[in-house]
């Protein structure tokens, strides 16, 4: 493996980790105001 | 199953190539409809509640359209205008897209229950079989009314939204299901008589090619017909204004006087389909259009604007 690939293969993993650690912090978020609306509607 | 032989690459997937996937284009359309949906609806939903549901049939959408390109990868290959979708190109391993499809739609189905409703739920889960199984993997290669039966996927989403305001399904969501479901033949054949796909060249029995151009446009015409009694039907029975019922009527207007060139081949000037064309760029302005006025009937009528009748 190239020095190149290997910095594509680091760059692109680490893309998709900060897609699905942003996909995580978005469903924490949305879940917390889903229950927010969920407790004010009863 | 098709079977392609991916290519083990040891080059991990750009998450673009998992968003691509999606069909994001398509997807658009699907979340203007289900806001329609959700916006017409007789009742108040939470804001917070209401995005939840567009964001469950988004990706619910989203879900079964890696399902079906998962399916149809092979197929996609030997077609110019999909081989350089992900999967085709070897961007993407197989099972990476069909794990993405199943976890996508299982997560749209999940959030839909638990935050909206579990009626939605079942409609979400029913939309995504009928579009990734009944028409992707059973009907699509096998008939060519592949279009109609396809339509009903596209139909779901202002079912969708319509009843995760309502809870329940009456008349009004199941006319929404009825208008796009017979909006697309028209829309999708008008287009198909002036793009030549090549379908095909890898075995799928489009009308165009299996019935001919003479049969296309009969099919075009019926479906335009029928189409118009339907979407003027919400406000023959009550469900909306004169707003509503006035647009739908000159629209509906509109789409048959612009189907009969299409049907009758009349041509003139340079391009010789010109009728075709012209029919699908307003099929689009049609849809947009009457789920608009839709939206703006059931707004003004919220506002005490407008009366609840059919000429109040």
């Amino acid at each position: 493996m190239t020095p190149e690939e290997e910095a594509e293969i680091k760059r692109r993993q680490k893309m998709r980790n900060y897609v699905v650690g942003g996909t995580l912090i978005f469903f924490v978020v949305l879940f917390y105001l889903i229950t927010i609306a969920r407790l004010g509607a009863q | 199953m098709n079977t392609i032989v991916t290519t083990t690459n040891i080059m991990p997937a750009d998450w673009r190539d998992f968003f691509t996937l999606t069909k994001p284009r398509v997807m658009t359309l699907v979340i203007f409809t289900g806001i329609c949906g959700l916006l017409a609806a007789p009742g108040t939903i939470h804001p917070v509640i209401g995005f939840t549901a567009i964001l469950a049939i988004a990706l619910g959408a989203g879900g079964s359209a890696v399902l079906n390109q998962w399916w149809e990868a092979d197929l996609d290959k030997g077609m110019k205008r999909t081989a350089s979708r992900p999967l085709p190109d070897g961007r993407l391993r197989r099972e990476d897209a069909r794990d993405f499809g199943i976890f996508l739609s299982a997560v749209s189905v999940g959030l839909m229950g638990v935050a909206v409703g579990w009626l939605a739920a079942i409609s979400l889960f029913a939309a995504i079989i009928y579009y990734a199984v009944i028409y992707t993997m059973w009907l699509k290669p096998r008939t060519p009314q592949n279009i109609v039966i396809g339509g009903g996927a596209g139909a779901f989403p202002p079912f969708i939204g319509w009843i995760a305001v309502t809870g329940e399904i009456t008349a009004m969501p199941i006319l929404l299901f009825a208008i796009i479901f017979m909006w697309t033949p028209p829309h999708f054949w008008a287009l198909a008589l002036f793009v030549k796909s090549d379908y095909a060249k890898v075995g799928i029995p489009m009308l165009p090619v299996v019935a001919g151009e003479r049969a296309t446009r009969q099919q075009i015409m019926i479906y335009t017909v029928l189409l118009a009694p339907i979407a003027i039907a919400p406000w023959l029975i009550g469900g909306t204004s004169w707003v509503y019922g006035s647009v739908a009527v000159v629209l509906s207007a509109l789409f048959l006087m612009l189907a009969v060139p299409v049907l009758s081949e009349e041509r003139q000037g340079a391009d010789p389909l010109q009728p075709e064309k012209r029919l699908f760029k307003f099929s689009i302005v049609y849809l947009f259009a009457l789920f608009a006025a839709l939206v703006a009937d059931r707004v003004l009528f919220a506002n005490g604007l407008i009366g609840g009748g059919v000429f109040a």
